[in-house]
């Protein structure tokens, strides 16, 4: 295997396994700040019970992600070194930045809401836990500011030896992508925290174990994902695919598998594209909702691949192509069952509803995968580039770094988060075992 | 003059995350032979888990300013010490983890393997810190397009090509190591109470005789290595100031924590490890990271620096986020002062 390739599966697979940990962190953080307010306006014990719940398995799921986070720091300068000596002037700004902005901020009120609420006040508990949630969503600005200067460069000059030299800062920061992907990333997020309640909620219900706060749970939970369920799709998902199409036109159509250009494009529900024969096999297609959902209008002209030289065609088309079909194909189900459930919930029905509290159950992890396909999507459809347009993904590498040393980092790596991915498993396991009810020895609590 | 200025800012950055995270780090070694019972080893965990990671963010905080004010040296140095860097790493996610995870576990076996990692995980630590140091002191074999790759170890000799590990850089990292432990245990004797206040107290002497013959060791060491450390020193000599404060702080460091004023003593070790590292930056200034193979290619602060706009722009932000950053961590300190109450830890 050649360089090139260990670089890139070392940063893509500790990329995403790190982002498994801060979807749910920043999800779950806002639906925290959402039950300690009902907490604090109604000064109920049971949903300031279920906040410390909570509290508990997101500072669980917090250190997953502080631990697996600073590796993805280094690996800019360890094995991207190449890329970071060019563009360190622009991009490692808003990575300082989110370190300065975010995480002093987060890590210092995280400490005062776990370890501080019997030294604080209740209204000074809710704005630690409040700090967190700002102090989270910050970190995801900043970084996703570095990724969409990576997709889409703006605000920079470059300097005869080929360095990036940072011409606004308001421009980087500001970056058009940088807000469209921002809205669609965190929307992405409360779907993690949301479905991750839902699914606790229902647990709980289906168990007969702690159902008062199953209740609880399934109402914030479902409450959150019928919103950014809708939120994902329209109009943060749209537009997100109308600037893909507008600024990486080979991505969209490596995304869609449309091989050749085509007036009122068809869309591609299923199928498996063909790189030989340029076909998709076995589709099942729709006439011009292609053209319509980029251009407004069914006449208008898409440009398939044929249109680009092939070595500007993303490198991994078919896993483009997958990733992309099941991130969307999710988000029609995502939406699909919480508007069952939301309906339900109104009628108070949902709690007897044995098997949508199932399929709410089940379907947890299924916004990790969308959210890692969404990841994939992006950053599989800027390949060839590493920085779009500009500087080649083979250029970045730390070249001085073997192969051999690289793949032997990266076994170590999938060695130890193997390892910490089973103890994460049974430590969340277990708080949610025990559930929210103090476990104070012979206090008694006796079953009903 | 940015130049000036962006150096002097990433050393501070360093020296809050050594001051900060050392105490931390020196708790973790000492985990496992001074605290004795469960109670103690709640007591000394309940005195860091509130504030460990803040300090960790002074090493990310500082990376990612050294990354955009100097990009070549950042990434000369992280792909050259690429395989230390990832120990580092896989010690940092080990620390943490186990550090976070002993309090949600409630079965002793896997409590006390835990706690073993904590322990291990942060000894070894301290010994890499200090041996990252070393290796920046010493110089490294920077290439004509400034890059290098340094093995583990070669021959244990610093040379033209040596490796992470050799004799010189040992003691950096028994310096680092014992320093530390030093800082570790004048915390507990700060924070915690009873017995194990007591043990803390009583381990610092003999920590303290080993540091001083390290300390003036490292220093003729680093002379004999690196002879051009001095000339700053010789040019301006009132930054003699800097060695002074390191044998002032010393002695702080022994005398109040004999007349059990811990919050002194624990100062003046703050104070030490300021002095030492002012001291090894100024030893390499104007130089980032000195080359083996010539100084025609030593990486130096006017062949790293980012772009003026850049440099401009970062200032200002840095001075406002890190007035908040410090605000954030003096209002926390604050919350959590005085002795540490185990109790508390349960979340
Ligand atoms: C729960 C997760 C989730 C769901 C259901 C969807 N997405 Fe998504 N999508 C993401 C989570 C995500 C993500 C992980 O958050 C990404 C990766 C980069 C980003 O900003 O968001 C993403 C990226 C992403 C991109 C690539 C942007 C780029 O290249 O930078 C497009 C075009 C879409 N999405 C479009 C959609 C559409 C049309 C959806 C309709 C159903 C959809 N997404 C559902
Ligand atoms: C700020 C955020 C991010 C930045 C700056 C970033 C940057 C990078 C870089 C430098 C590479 C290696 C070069 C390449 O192969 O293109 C890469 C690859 C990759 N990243 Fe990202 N990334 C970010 C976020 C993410 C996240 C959150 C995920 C997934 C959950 C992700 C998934 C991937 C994948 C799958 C690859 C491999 C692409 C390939 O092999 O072609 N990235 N990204
Ligand atoms: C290359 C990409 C990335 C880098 C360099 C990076 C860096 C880091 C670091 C160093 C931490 C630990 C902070 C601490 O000690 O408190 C962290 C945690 C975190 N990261 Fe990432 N990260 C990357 C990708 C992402 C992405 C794509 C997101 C979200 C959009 C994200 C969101 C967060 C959040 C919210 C945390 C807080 C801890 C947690 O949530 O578990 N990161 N990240």
């Amino acid at each position: 295997m050649n360089a090139e390739i260990i670089h890139r599966l070392h940063f893509a697979f500790t990329v995403t396994y790190h982002y498994l940990f801060p979807q749910l962190t920043m999800g779950l953080a806002l639906l925290i700040v959402v039950i300690k307010t009902v907490a604090l306006r109604t000064g109920s014990e049971v949903w300031d019970r279920a906040a410390r719940f909570w509290g508990r398995i997101f500072g669980i799921n917090f250190i997953m992600g502080v631990v697996t986070g600073i590796p993805m720091e280094f690996q800019f300068g360890t094995n991207w070194a190449r890329f970071s000596r060019l563009s360190g002037g622009v991009i490692g700004q808003p990575l300082a930045m989110e370190g300065v902005f975010s995480f002093f901020l987060e890590s210092a009120f995280l400490g005062l809401f776990l370890y501080g609420e019997k030294r604080i006040s209740p209204r000074l508990h809710w704005f630690s836990a409040f700090m967190v949630w700002l102090g989270s969503w910050i970190s995801g600005f900043f970084i996703i500011v570095t990724d969409a200067w990576m997709q889409h460069p703006v605000g920079y000059t470059r300097a005869l030896d080929g360095h990036f030299e940072m011409l606004s800062f308001w421009q980087l920061l500001l970056n058009p992508w940088a807000i469209f992907q921002y809205m669609h990333n965190m929307t992405g997020a409360v779907i993690t925290g949301a479905f991750v309640m839902s699914a606790v909620g229902a647990f709980y219900l289906l168990e007969g174990h702690s159902e008062e706060y199953g209740r609880i749970f399934l109402k914030v939970g479902v409450i959150a994902g019928v919103i950014s369920s809708i939120l994902i799709i329209f109009p943060t998902g749209d537009l997100a695919g109308k600037y893909v199409a507008q600024n990486q036109p080979a991505a969209i159509a490596a995304m869609e598998g449309l091989f050749s250009s085509q007036v009122g494009a068809p869309i591609v529900l299923m199928g498996q594209p063909n790189e030989e024969t340029g076909q998709i096999d076995n589709p099942i297609v729709v006439n011009d909702v292609l053209s319509f959902l980029i251009y407004g209008t069914t006449k208008a002209e898409v440009k398939g691949l044929d249109q680009f030289p092939r070595d500007q065609w993303p490198t991994a088309l078919p896993l483009l192509f997958y990733a992309y079909h099941i991130m969307a194909g999710l988000g029609t189900w995502f939406v699909l069952l919480m508007l069952v459930s939301a309906f339900l919930l109104w009628r108070g029905r949902l709690a007897t509803s044995r098997w949508v509290l199932w399929a709410l159950l089940l379907s947890f992890p299924l916004p990790y995968i969308a959210n890692t396909a969404g990841w994939m999507t992006a950053e599989l459809g800027r390949q060839p580039w590493l920085i779009y347009g500009l500087m080649r993904t083979s250029e970045g590498f730390s070249d001085t770094v073997s192969a051999s040393n690289g793949l032997f980092t990266l076994l170590g790596f999938m060695g130890l988060y193997t390892l910490l991915g089973l103890l994460f498993t049974v430590l969340v396991y277990r708080e949610i075992d025990v559930g929210p009810e103090p476990k104070i020895a012979g206090a008694a609590v006796h079953a009903d | 003059m940015m130049g000036f200025l962006w150096f002097w800012l990433v050393a501070v950055m360093i020296v809050g995350y050594v001051v900060l995270d050392g105490f931390d780090l020196g708790v973790g070694v000492l985990h496992m032979f001074l605290m004795r019972t469960e109670a103690e080893r709640k007591a000394a965990l309940a005195s860091i888990g509130p504030v460990w990671d803040g300090n960790e963010v002074w090493l990310l905080a500082g990376g990612g300013t050294l990354y955009f004010a100097f990009p070549l040296l950042y990434a000369s140095a992280f792909s050259g010490f690429y395989l230390p860097l990832m120990i580092v790493l896989w010690l940092l996610i080990l620390r943490g983890v186990s550090l976070e995870m002993r309090n949600h576990i409630d079965v002793g076996v896997w409590r006390s393997l835990l706690d073993g990692v904590f322990g291990f995980s942060s000894a070894l630590l301290t010994i890499f810190f200090g041996a990252a140091l070393a290796n920046v002191l010493r110089g490294v074999p920077i290439n004509a397009d400034g890059y290098f790759f340094l093995p583990l170890w070669t021959n244990w000799q610093p040379g033209v090509s040596p490796g992470i590990l050799d004799w010189y850089t040992v003691i950096g990292g028994l310096v680092a190591f014992t320093a530390l432990t030093l800082h570790g245990a004048l915390w507990l004797a700060l924070k915690t109470s009873g017995d194990l206040e007591q043990r803390a107290r009583n381990v610092v002497s003999p920590l303290w005789l080993i540091l001083v013959s390290l300390t003036i060791v490292s220093l003729f060491a680093t002379i004999a290595v690196r002879p051009a450390s001095m000339d700053n020193y010789f040019n301006y000599p009132v930054t003699f100031v800097i060695p002074a404060g390191v044998i002032a702080s010393l002695i702080g460091v022994w005398l109040w924590n004999r007349k059990g004023e811990p919050l002194k003593a624990f100062l003046a070790s703050c104070l030490y490890l300021f002095f030492m590292l002012a001291g090894a930056c100024w030893g390499l200034y104007p130089v980032l990271l000195p080359a083996t193979t010539g100084s025609a290619n030593d990486i130096t602060l006017t062949r790293a620096i980012s772009g003026p706009h850049t440099l401009a722009v970062g200032l200002a932000w840095w001075i406002f986020g890190m007035i908040l950053a410090i605000g954030y961590e003096v209002f926390v300190y604050s919350r959590f002062k005085g002795k540490a109450d185990a109790a508390a830890s349960g979340h």
